[in-house]
């Protein structure tokens, strides 16, 4: 600081407008936002509304019909995926028995096809079938396009574009949260069954206490 | 067809944008402003010159076009990121950390005792270890006894960012804060502290955060009830009572009756460890530092080592990196699987303060607080950048080491410490800055990923020239051919304006190369010997192929025992700074082969296991009995799963080497 004057300050300041982004910067008496805006920005910084097609064929967009006000877990997979898919959705049924009615009542389970053009409405019902899956674990095909941006916007892509791409490594995280608290958090779909409903619980429950005894 | 600065295709609107960014910056410098070099000063090219033009809210910004936020008015920033509004650098002085207030016990209410008062809304695993195996040593209640309310406040990292919630700690004298009050604690006298949620329900907290804590006491060697584990948490309105005995380790096993002193911890820091979300709740601000004294490390220049006098001269400084949204408030990305890395940078709570010191020597305790940034700091004179500044290292992990170690840059990672001594009497009437020159453009560490490259080969765009490379004060390009960024192009942190009036220093000179304590023996043959894989798999982050599981114990540790650990990363090009809980280790080999750093040749708890490394470590498990994590400090990795819970039982650890 010693080494700038009053004078080159003022004449920065002056030059501000020249530098239209960096003069857009520049909020003294800016406020704090309210929760109601952290709603907001999440809401369309993370969850496109775009349309998705249930396992039963009917439309619904993604965050007016399935996350707005709800508790809600999300993961991905395709029919045809060999490797982590099966795992990751025999975990998920075992989860959803852990729960019991909770699903479907306090908390709804989304799986969302990652190959759309090949999961029609009744591959992913057949799919859904195989597993048993009870009321309230919905699966979801749609276009490319928008399976990407939801993809993207909950953060289950790779740094590495070229990863990013090969669909043999899809994220197997399950993403899980309470919208309207704005609780966000993932575990990976592979984890103990036990210990994935039970954090899943803490998005109903969130003043939950806890101890592990050794 | 438009790329940016990664050699990414970008829509033609986008490439328009990153053009327009680079005039705006000719225009400026077009406009009288001599360069760089003051831009940055003024803190216009943001808080830290080129090195902010990569940053972006996450490590999102590297390979991934994210739905573009509104207002971004970065220079030239890749991959559609929100950038943080301007602030300016220097012209709020650092903040100090009170020491933490001690409580009357009669001011707790319910009373303490010594097992978990469960009625009485206390959340801990086991009754106090401590007291019951030795009342004279560890007596109930403690001489020394604090409560602290995790409560949220309205505060600001910088004048130009409006007042806003964050979380910090309250003593019930200072205020709840953040970085929350130093413990200025000392071996031989226990101490314990209430740690009591206080912080507001949901949805009030906005927009990230889990008023759910569980404190954890980082390297001390605390019973496992206290140690503040993620798997023990609690909700608003409840606490736990966390007895910190300050004792040696060894106490009760290797070195009766008081413990080894050649493991005397020094710099030791607090932060909410609650499973799945602690990047949340420690970049909220829940942290705060505790330094631990004793016969040789006094806090008094004239006793003992003779290290600079505590707390006027030796300082402590948490660093942390942060986003903005575009009214200047703190964003954290709550959907990134990698890490998070800001473009602001703060010390002590504040982005980009100074500091006035006298021309003497100083005791600086440097902590990486993450979530996912590693430094490598240098002392930086933007009047001679060829200088080449010299500093010593005297503690790594906060654990001095046998001697000073003489340096001119160290680097840590996310949650390791190093406490140096600065010699100002050098720069005696200067400005000088700790600068951190390492490059780091996401959350993997710092590595420059594949296609990062100095210029795109056949695009000749002054904008992608710019954005990638910086320019330097004649305009031309500066090639990035290191992780190390040339003097005055990295991030500029802290400024110390060096007062020129000669002053006292009774500190003891590291030239004259002091001894401190000598390493501990690693010749004991470990019981065990135990393998530990990093890695990912299929974006999960997993720890020998599994997954953190609070109900499920990997392996049982025979207390007072010793092992060795290997540690493997296999996650190609990410870099794991590995935590285990308890007590320190020595680093035996990376690779096969002895650490070559000499600040390596220490105690620490936290090791950086680099791509495809391999490090093996020494342990002693003394004294305490029960469960203890391992896990990774990248605290978006920690948060999703790259850790596994151990525990130590009085008989029988189990021969489990790949756990």
């Amino acid at each position: 600081m010693h080494d700038l004057s009053r004078r080159k300050l003022l004449s920065l300041a002056a030059m501000a407008p020249l530098a239209g982004s960096l003069a857009a910067a520049s909020r003294p008496g800016a406020v704090e936002d309210t929760p109601a805006m952290d709603r907001k920005r999440i809401q369309h910084k993370n969850f496109p509304n775009v349309p998705l097609i249930n396992h039963e064929g009917k439309q619904v967009n993604f965050y007016d019909d399935l996350i707005k006000g709800k508790v809600v877990t999300i993961n991905f997979f395709y029919a045809k995926c060999d490797e982590i898919c099966p795992l990751v959705s025999a975990n998920l049924a075992k989860v959803q028995k852990l729960l019991g009615d909770q699903v479907g009542k306090n908390m709804f389970m989304y799986s969302i096809s990652l190959k759309p053009e090949e999961d029609n409405v009744d591959v992913i019902r057949a799919y859904r079938n195989s597993w048993h899956a009870g009321p309230g674990w919905s699966f979801f095909t749609g276009k490319p396009s928008d399976i990407e941006s939801i993809r993207r916007g909950i953060g289950f892509s790779y740094p590495d574009p070229a990863i990013d791409k090969d669909k043999t490594q899809h994220i197997g995280n399950v993403r899980y949260g309470n919208e309207p608290l704005m609780l966000w958090a993932a575990c990976p779909g592979v984890a103990h069954a036990p210990w994935i409903a039970e954090s899943f619980t803490w998005m109903m429950h969130p003043e939950l206490n806890r101890v592990q005894k050794s | 067809m438009y790329f940016n600065v990664f050699g990414e295709k970008v829509s033609r609107k986008r490439y328009k944008e990153m053009q327009n960014a680079a005039k705006n910056r000719r225009e400026l410098i077009a406009a009288g402003l001599s360069g760089r070099r003051e831009l940055m000063k003024l803190g216009l090219l943001t808080a830290g010159g080129m090195l902010i033009a990569k940053d972006g809210l996450s490590s999102r910004a590297y390979g991934q076009q994210a739905i573009p936020p509104s207002g971004s008015n970065q220079l030239c920033l890749p991959g559609n990121q929100a950038a943080s509004p301007r602030t300016r650098a220097f012209i709020e002085p650092l903040p100090r950390m009170p020491i933490t207030a001690a409580t009357p016990l009669s001011s707790l209410n319910p009373a303490p005792t010594i097992c978990p008062n469960t009625t009485g809304g206390e959340v801990r695993a086991a009754c106090h270890q401590a007291p019951e195996l030795n009342p004279t040593m560890f007596p109930f209640p403690p001489p020394r006894v604090y409560q602290m309310h995790q409560r949220a406040f309205k505060g600001s990292h910088s004048p130009d960012l409006p007042m806003q919630t964050l979380w910090g700690f309250d003593d019930g004298t200072h205020g709840p804060i953040s970085p929350g009050p130093t413990y200025q604690a000392n071996y031989g006298i226990p101490q314990m502290t209430r740690n009591v949620n206080a912080l507001p329900p949901l949805p009030e907290v906005g927009g990230f955060g889990m008023p759910s804590v569980s404190t954890h006491l980082h390297n001390a060697h605390n019973p496992s009830e206290s140690d503040g584990n993620p798997c023990d948490f609690y909700g608003i309105g409840n606490f736990a009572d966390q007895y910190y005995p300050n004792v040696l380790a060894g106490f009760s096993s290797t070195n009766p009756p008081n413990g080894d002193i050649n493991e005397s911890l020094s710099t030791l820091w607090y932060h909410d460890h609650r499973v799945d979300f602690t990047s949340q709740n420690t970049y909220k601000g829940l942290l705060g530092f505790y330094c631990l004294f004793n016969e040789f490390d006094t806090g008094n220049e004239e006793t003992g080592f003779r290290l600079p006098s505590f707390p006027e001269f030796d300082i402590p400084l948490a660093f942390a990196d942060k986003v903005y949204d575009e009214h200047g408030n703190l964003q954290f990305d709550l959907f990134t699987l990698d890490g998070i890395i800001g473009d602001k940078f703060l010390v002590n709570g504040q982005i980009q303060p100074f500091l006035q010191v006298e021309p003497r020597r100083y005791r600086f305790r440097l902590l990486d607080t993450g979530p996912s940034r590693f430094y490598s700091y240098f002392l930086t004179d933007l009047n001679n950048l060829n200088a080449v500044n010299q500093f010593w290292v005297i503690a790594n992990d906060g654990n001095l080491l046998p001697n000073p170690v003489e340096v001119s840059t160290v680097r840590i990672g996310p949650a390791e410490r190093v406490d140096v001594i600065v010699d100002f009497s050098q720069f005696a009437g200067k400005t000088i800055y700790l600068e951190n020159r390492l490059l780091q453009i996401n959350g993997q560490g710092p590595v420059i990923p594949q296609g990062f490259t100095a210029g795109i080969p056949g695009d000749t765009a002054a904008s992608q020239v710019e954005c990638n490379t910086g320019l330097d004060a004649s305009g031309a390009p500066i090639a990035i051919l290191s992780d190390i960024l040339p003097a005055g192009k990295g991030n500029l942190l802290l400024q110390f304006q060096v007062s020129g009036t000669r002053v006292a220093d009774n500190s003891v000179d590291p030239r004259s190369n002091p001894s401190f304590y000598q390493l501990p023996s690693t010749n004991t043959p470990p019981r065990i010997i135990r393998t530990f894989k990093f890695d990912r798999l299929n974006g999960q982050w997993s720890v020998n192929g599994q997954f953190m599981d609070c109900n499920d114990f990997r392996f049982t540790v025979s207390q007072n025992s010793s092992e060795q650990w290997i540690l493997t990363n296999l996650t190609g090009d990410w870099t794991h700074p590995i935590h285990i809980h308890l007590e320190e280790h020595q680093i035996l080999t990376r690779n096969g082969l002895p650490p070559t750093l000499a600040i390596e040749r220490s105690r620490k708890d936290v090791v950086e296991v680099h791509p495809n490394e391999r490090v093996q470590l020494f342990f002693r498990f003394r004294d305490w009995v029960g469960k203890y994590p391992i896990h990774c400090h990248n605290v978006v990795h920690e948060d999703h799963a790259m850790m596994a819970l151990w525990h130590i039982v009085a008989n029988g650890g189990d021969n489990i080497s790949v756990p």
